[in-house]
């Protein structure tokens, strides 16, 4: 059982919660995630990990409600608990001197990208991050990211906050002002990791996308979370999460994800009743 | 007059497939005493060579002769703390009742002595009583022993190691205990309730289990050496990677691993959705691929899951299917229509992307290959679909790759096995030892169990003396 530290609502679809969670809150790198139940008869779910603090021991979580588990989760209040906590899971995300990095994190994204920007300017790369969504106020963490990067680009669908548009076309702007990219890391919804990926492999710019694909142990013991990437099958789980988002096979991960979108709705509805 | 064996009352196929109960339901006294006296007594019992943790099968049979239950179980006890779940999921036919002198006698292995359901008679037996008997723990001895994972393999070292009155911490990558008895073994195999009690007589001795670890992320096979105070280490990690067959089609929807279609069936009680919230595909038409137990227990839980037609495609015969024989005919009065002789060559998708059928192809046997076993040939042209909405992979594991990845002292085979002495399970890094299926592949429960018993008594031999 973690404790529950503090929880906020962002926005009424987005919380961010703190959790009690001391051994993985020294161990967390950036890029990996941990899986949790809310109760005895709960699935596992993973959630990346968005921040942490190994002295204070707690990390943080950033979810959106789009099913049952999130949404019970979202009605926990401090000092309850969340029944079950595993992590940190996957590998960390390879952090060097690249140069420039532009980070890219879309709507729920952008939570789990901010450790990512963090470790990349930590190791001295210039980091430029991108943070879209499809109104203003579904761009969440403007004042973190700001923080962990050297500039921020804002881009909305409805053009209700900084430049209208998509991710993809302020990377596209970027390549038309002649600024050199050394990497760009993408996280966000797959459709979104998917055009950002066949753009830059366009213009040849490496790129990492992190995938959030349905798991069940979270430890290369099941294999629900396999993807095609290139010409192998590769468990997300152990193997991922984070990819060469130029070989990932995305329309196949998407609907892979939709697997049980009949179940997944079955179930919301009975709770809500 | 000769006594046949005794057989094993079970529930009616037709009903059974209906719930998740177990199929045999067990000796009653009169049955197992009858069953009982069939064995010889034999001085130089070559039953219990044949058995990997050496129960004394003499002693715990004669002691029900006697009627004596609770010397019958302390017995089994003294070597094998799972007695009730090796009763019934160890494969005696090819080790103790294969060399039981009663079925040699009749030149049949069918004819041995029942030992596995004497077992399991023995270890329901306590079970009725109400609490176990807690072994007796000897006096501390200030040292520590961190045990990864908590299967066949961990328990037992758990069990042989703490009775030495060292402190046994068992870290669990999952939220429950039991590795493979609870995530893979179907309930109507083996219910979940012997396994989560014999889990809690461990801790009844003083034995901590740690949920929700997984060793490599959380803590590395160093640090729990040299910065959590642990003395040895047992690595019991077990299988890994669930294996593919390389066709075209796998990532489909509806395509699963028998390992995850059991776990989510069984550790995440599937079965039951939307009263927990773990699904599973349901669907008429259910194709499983492979010929072991695990494919099995696969096929038997889609039945109960409600499928109509399950096929069991197994590229060669029935003869040199590696499932127990107890198993197939489960599941062949269960309704499992079996099509050997036969191997997916690719699986068909429908536009949303799920399975909608599975192309075969027809084999015939060729010559004996590596394994002994016939190799299977594609007959040319044969080619032929079976409609399926549902595809489950049961041809076995590669290794798990979270400890060796994280501890290179380690040393691994090609396959990424931990290889480990024979004897003494002891690997190439020094304090660490290693049993069950992350060194063996995939085996069975009881050698694991084999692994634990000769682990543990290397690991109290260590702690004992400090030599490596």
């Amino acid at each position: 059982m973690n404790k529950i530290l503090e929880k906020e609502f962002i926005t009424p679809e987005v919380f961010r919660m703190r959790v009690e969670a001391p051994e993985i809150a020294r161990k967390r790198k950036a890029g990996q995630f941990i899986i949790l139940r809310t109760c005895d008869e709960g699935e596992r779910i993973p959630l990346t990990i968005a921040d942490g603090n190994a002295d204070g021991g707690w990390i943080e979580l950033v979810v959106q409600i789009v099913g049952k588990t999130t949404k019970a989760l979202s009605e926990l209040e401090p000092d309850q608990g969340i029944c079950d906590l595993v992590g940190p899971l996957g590998r960390p995300t390879h952090i060097e001197l690249f140069g420039h990095v532009i980070i890219v994190g879309g709507g729920i994204g952008i939570a789990p990208s901010h450790p990512i920007a963090q470790a990349m300017k930590a190791a001295g790369n210039r980091v430029t991050s991108i943070l879209g969504g499809r109104t203003k106020d579904l761009v969440i963490m403007e004042d973190k990211m700001a923080a962990a990067s050297d500039a921020v680009v804002i881009t909305t669908d409805d053009g209700s906050y900084g430049m209208k548009g998509l991710v993809t076309d302020a990377i596209q702007k970027m390549v038309d002002d002649g600024v050199k990219i050394d990497l760009v890391v993408a996280i966000g919804p797959p459709i979104m990791m998917k055009f950002v990926s066949l753009l830059t492999m366009k213009y040849e710019i490496p790129t990492l996308v992190s995938l959030n694909t349905i798991m069940v142990d979270g430890t290369g013991m099941c294999g629900a979370c396999r993807v095609t990437v290139g010409d192998e099958t590769k468990f997300v789980c152990v193997d991922g999460p984070e990819f060469d988002g130029h070989k990932v096979d995305f329309d196949e991960m998407m609907k892979r994800q939709r697997m049980y979108e009949a179940e997944e709705k079955e179930s919301m509805d009975r709770y809500l009743k | 007059m000769q006594i046949p064996p005794q057989l094993m009352p079970e529930q009616d196929a037709r009903e059974r497939i209906h719930n998740v109960d177990e199929v045999p339901q067990g000796y009653t006294e009169e049955l197992a005493k009858t069953e009982a006296i069939r064995c010889l007594q034999c001085k130089k019992a070559p039953c219990v060579a044949a058995c990997p943790v050496e129960i004394d099968i003499p002693g715990f049979i004669k002691a029900i002769v006697d009627g004596d239950y609770r010397s019958s179980i302390n017995i089994l006890k003294e070597t094998n703390i799972l007695p009730a779940v090796c009763g019934r999921v160890c494969p005696q036919e090819e080790q103790c009742q294969r060399t039981c002198v009663v079925g040699k006698s009749r030149k049949s292995v069918e004819e041995a002595v029942q030992i596995g359901k004497l077992e399991r008679f023995a270890a329901d037996w306590e079970m009725e009583q109400g609490e176990a008997e807690v072994p007796e723990v000897k006096a501390a001895t200030g040292k520590k022993v961190a045990i990864v994972g908590s299967g066949p393999a961990g328990l037992t070292v758990a069990a042989d190691v703490r009775r030495e009155g060292h402190d046994v911490t068992i870290f669990e990558a999952l939220h429950k205990p039991g590795g493979v008895l609870i995530y893979g073994i179907p309930e109507f195999r083996l219910p979940k309730s012997i396994v989560m009690r014999e889990v809690e007589n461990l801790q009844k001795m003083g034995v901590e289990v740690k949920y929700n670890m997984v060793i490599g992320k959380i803590f590395s096979i160093e640090e729990l050496l040299e910065e959590e105070g642990y003395d040895a280490v047992f690595v019991g990690t077990g299988a890994g990677l669930p294996l593919f067959m390389r066709i075209p089609g796998e990532n489909l929807n509806g395509v699963y691993s028998a390992n995850e279609y059991l776990t989510r069936a069984n550790l995440m009680q599937a079965y039951s959705f939307p009263e927990t919230d773990t699904p599973i595909a349901r669907a008429k038409n259910v194709a499983v691929f492979g010929g072991g137990n695990v494919a099995m227990d696969s096929a038997r839980t889609a039945l109960r899951l409600g499928s109509e037609n399950v096929y069991l495609v197994y590229r060669r015969s029935r003869t040199e299917m590696p499932a127990r024989v107890e198993e197939v005919e489960h599941a062949e009065e269960e309704g499992v229509k079996f099509h050997l002789l036969q191997n997916p060559v690719r699986l068909l998708g429908d536009d949303n992307g799920w399975v909608k059928g599975v192309e075969c192809i027809k084999m015939e046997l060729g010559e004996p290959d590596d394994s002994g076993r016939r190799r299977p040939i594609p007959i040319k042209d044969s080619e032929f679909v079976i409609d399926v909405d549902i595809c489950i992979v049961a041809i076995g594991n590669a290794s798990n790759p979270l400890v060796p990845d994280t501890t290179p002292a380690i040393e691994t085979n090609r396959w990424g096995n931990i290889i480990a002495d024979e004897e003494t399970l002891k690997t190439s890094m020094k304090g660490v030892f290693a049993g069950g299926d992350i060194v063996l592949g995939a085996a069975t429960v009881i050698l694991a169990m084999g692994h634990g018993r000769k682990a543990a008594m290397a690991i109290n031999e260590y702690l004992e003396s400090g030599a490596w």
